[in-house]
C-alpha cells in the first residue's frame, strides 16, 4: 500500500482533502518512488531513428485507442432506430469528441445536400421566410459550451436490478460540445412573431420527419441554430447541416436536420411529446413537457469495467451537470453515502455544461461504495435512487437522475449497485 | 472594373454601414442589440411555397388531409405494411406493441396507443409521417385514415365500420386524453 503522510488531513472513508494532490506533490513523488521502477530502454527510442508517418488531411485517434467507441444499441429490424452511447468512462475533461457524441436516431442518418437544404419559418408570423444554409452562415453567431442529454438517458437504472456494464453505456446518452450558430431569436424577429404565438413546432428532414413542440419563450431566450460543433461543421449524425440547440433541455428538442419551424398557439401533440418522452407515474398520471434535465452526476473513474490493481491512492473523477444552471458543489462518498466530502470542481464551471470534478481517495483494500452527489446553483440536489423511485415509481422511463453507486470489491473489481 | 455602378453602390453601402456602426457604438444600447447587424436574408415564402410544406396536424384537426377510411379497410393495409414489426393485431414485435388491455396505473403498467396516447390525431400523424419505416410517408391519406381506424378499432375505441375522415378523426376521444400534467410550462395546465 502506498504510504500516506502523517500530516494528511482527517479523511472520510479514504477520501482526502480535494487539494491534497496539489499540496503534497513532493511527498506523493516520494510515495511513487517506492514502487518498482519502470525499466527504461537501453538503446535510443526507435521512433527517434527513422522518419515518422506523413501528414494527414484529417487526424484520427491512435489505433491503440480503438476501444474508445460509441456503444450501439439499435432495433434489430430497423437498424437506423436506436441509440449509441458516449464512452464517458474513457474520456477526460468536459468536451466530448464530436465522433463520440451520443446518437439517437429514429430512422437513420439522412444524407443531406447542404446547398439544397432550407429552413422554413411560418405559421403565426408576419412574413413566412425561407433560409438557405449559405445565407445562415452570414448571420451573427454565438458559441456555447453545453450538454445535450437524451430524456431517456440512464433509463436502465429504473430496472429492479442494476445493469452491469460500463458507466458510459448506462449514462452516456449525454455529451458536451461547443456549439456555434445563429441565435434563433434573430430569425424569429426577422419573420415577425404574432403575439398570439406561444409555441414552435420543430420538424426535421429525417425519415420520420421528426417533430416536436418548444415553448416560444425558451426559443427566444437562448436557443441556437447550430451549424458548427467543436469548431467544425456539424457531422451528419449530429444534424448536418443544421440543428437546434436548446441549452439544458431534453435532447429530443434539440432537433437535428432542422427544416421547418411553425409558430402556433399550442403544442402540436406529436408522438414524441405524448406517447413517448412523457413519464407515467404509479397513480396513472403522466408527466408531460418535462423539459429541463435535472441536476445529475456520476463517477467516471474508477467505474465498472475498471479495476484497482492494489491498495493505495487513486483519483476519483467524474462529471456533473444541470439543466437549471451551473454546478455549485459535488460531494463524493466512499462509504455508500454515510459520509461525504466536497470534490474539486475544475473550471470553467459553465451553466448547462458538463463540469469535471476530482477528489483523491485512498483505497484500503476493503469493500467500498463510491457515490457522487451534485448540487446546482438553484440549490437542487441530486436525489438518492430510493427517493426518486419513491416519488415517481419505476415505469416513467425518462428523466432518471439519481445518485449512481459503484461497489468496489475486495479484489479491486467495480460493479454497479443500488445503494 | 466592368461594373462601376455596382462597385460604387458597394462603396456607398460600406460608408453607410461604417457610419451606422459608429452611431450605434456610441450608445450603450448598441452593445446589447446585436440585431443591428442582422443581414435579413430570409426569402419570403409564397402561398405556393407554404402549400408544399408538410402540415402540422393538431388535436383539433387542423392540418389533416382530405380523405377517409374504416377499420375494415385498414386491416389488410395493417397486415401488409405494419404487422412485420408490430405483430398481428398490434400485439407486438421488433417495433413494440401498439394495443394493450392492461392498466396504466400501479408499479408495472402497460401503456399502449389505445390506453395511453391522448389524441387520435397523433396516431394518424405518426402513421403518416413515419410509417412504415422502410418507406415512410408512402401511405396515401385514405390508407392512413383506414389503418388508423383499424388501430382505434383494435383498441375498442371506434367500431369496425366507423368512417374516419378529416372531420370525424378529431372528434374521437381517447380514454387517457386528460391523463397528462404539464411540468415545465409556466401557467399552463400545471399539476
Amino acid at each position: 500500500m502506498s504510504r500516506i503522510p502523517n500530516d494528511t488531513p482527517p479523511h472520510r472513508a479514504g477520501l482526502l482533502d480535494r487539494r491534497w494532490f496539489l499540496k503534497s506533490g513532493l511527498r506523493w513523488s516520494a510515495v511513487a518512488a517506492a514502487a518498482p521502477a519502470l525499466a527504461l530502454a537501453d538503446d535510443a527510442l526507435p521512433t527517434t531513428r527513422s522518419p515518422g508517418q506523413p501528414f494527414s488531411n484529417y487526424g484520427q485517434p491512435s489505433p491503440q485507442e480503438n476501444r474508445t467507441i460509441r456503444w450501439i444499441s439499435a432495433n434489430r429490424a430497423v437498424t437506423g432506430n436506436g441509440v449509441s452511447w458516449t464512452p464517458l468512462h474513457d474520456l477526460e475533461g468536459i468536451i466530448t469528441p464530436s465522433g463520440l457524441h451520443f446518437e439517437r436516431h429514429h430512422n437513420g442518418v439522412p444524407q443531406i445536400d447542404a446547398s439544397q437544404h432550407r429552413l422554413a419559418i411560418h405559421g403565426l408570423v408576419k412574413q413566412p421566410l425561407g433560409f438557405s444554409i449559405e445565407h445562415l452562415l452570414r448571420y451573427p453567431m454565438q458559441s456555447r459550451i453545453c450538454f445535450v442529454e437524451c430524456g431517456g438517458n440512464s433509463n436502465s437504472s429504473w430496472n429492479a436490478e442494476p445493469l452491469q456494464t460500463r458507466a458510459g453505456y448506462l449514462h452516456g446518452l449525454a455529451s458536451n460540445s461547443e456549439w456555434t450558430g445563429v441565435p434563433l431569436k434573430l430569425l424569429l424577429d426577422e419573420a415577425g412573431v404574432d403575439p398570439e404565438a406561444e409555441w414552435l413546432v420543430l420538424e426535421a428532414a429525417d425519415a420520420i420527419a421528426m417533430n416536436v413542440s418548444l415553448p416560444l419563450a425558451k426559443a427566444r431566450h437562448d436557443c441556437l441554430l447550430a451549424l458548427y460543433q467543436n469548431g467544425e461543421r456539424l457531422r451528419p449524425e449530429n444534424g448536418y447541416p443544421l440543428r437546434l440547440i436548446v441549452p439544458g433541455w431534453e435532447g429530443v428538442l434539440n432537433v437535428k436536420w432542422l427544416s421547418r419551424i411553425e409558430l402556433a398557439r399550442e403544442p402540436v401533440m406529436s408522438r414524441n411529446e405524448t406517447g413517448r418522452y412523457t413519464e407515467l407515474q404509479p397513480n396513472g398520471r403522466a408527466r408531460q413537457f418535462t423539459f429541463v434535465m435535472d441536476v445529475k452526476s456520476l463517477i467516471t473513474s474508477p467505474s465498472p469495467g475498471q479495476s484497482l490493481p492494489e491498495r493505495g491512492l487513486y483519483p476519483i473523477k467524474g462529471l456533473a451537470w444541470s439543466g437549471h444552471g451551473r454546478i455549485r458543489k459535488v460531494e463524493v462518498s466512499a462509504d455508500g453515502g454515510k459520509t461525504w466530502r466536497s470534490a474539486e470542481l475544475q473550471g470553467p464551471v459553465l451553466p448547462t455544461s458538463f463540469t469535471r470534478f476530482r477528489i483523491p481517495w485512498v483505497w484500503d483494500g476493503r469493500p467500498a461504495v463510491l457515490q457522487s452527489r451534485a448540487t446546482d446553483e438553484t440549490g437542487r440536489v441530486q436525489p438518492t435512487r430510493a427517493a426518486l423511485v419513491a416519488e415517481r415509481g419505476r415505469a416513467g422511463y425518462f428523466h432518471y437522475h439519481a445518485i449512481v453507486s459503484w461497489q468496489v470489491d475486495e479484489d479491486g473489481e467495480l460493479h454497479h449497485v443500488y445503494a | 472594373m466592368s461594373t462601376p455602378d455596382a462597385l460604387r453602390w458597394r462603396t456607398h453601402r460600406a460608408v453607410f454601414a461604417a457610419a451606422l456602426a459608429c452611431l450605434l457604438a456610441s450608445s450603450a444600447w448598441a452593445a446589447s442589440q446585436p440585431t443591428a447587424a442582422v443581414p435579413r436574408l430570409g426569402q419570403p415564402l409564397s402561398s405556393g411555397d407554404l402549400a408544399k410544406l408538410p402540415p402540422s396536424i393538431f388535436p383539433d384537426g387542423r392540418g389533416l388531409p382530405i380523405g377517409r377510411g374504416t377499420a375494415r379497410e385498414g386491416a389488410a393495409i395493417y397486415d401488409a405494411q405494419c404487422a412485420a414489426c408490430h405483430g398481428p393485431k398490434g400485439t407486438g414485435g421488433s417495433g413494440g406493441h401498439l394495443i394493450g388491455d392492461g392498466a396504466i396505473t400501479g408499479p408495472d403498467p402497460d401503456p399502449a396507443t389505445n390506453t395511453y396516447w391522448p389524441y387520435a390525431t397523433t396516431l394518424f400523424d405518426f402513421n403518416r409521417r413515419a410509417m412504415p419505416m422502410t418507406a415512410p410517408g408512402s401511405l396515401t391519406a385514405d390508407q392512413t385514415y383506414a389503418v388508423t381506424a383499424y388501430l382505434l378499432n383494435l383498441g375498442g375505441i371506434i367500431g369496425a365500420d366507423a368512417e374516419l375522415n378529416e372531420r370525424t378523426l378529431p372528434q374521437v376521444r381517447m380514454p387517457n386524453r386528460d391523463g397528462f400534467d404539464w411540468i415545465d410550462v409556466p401557467g399552463k395546465r400545471r399539476r
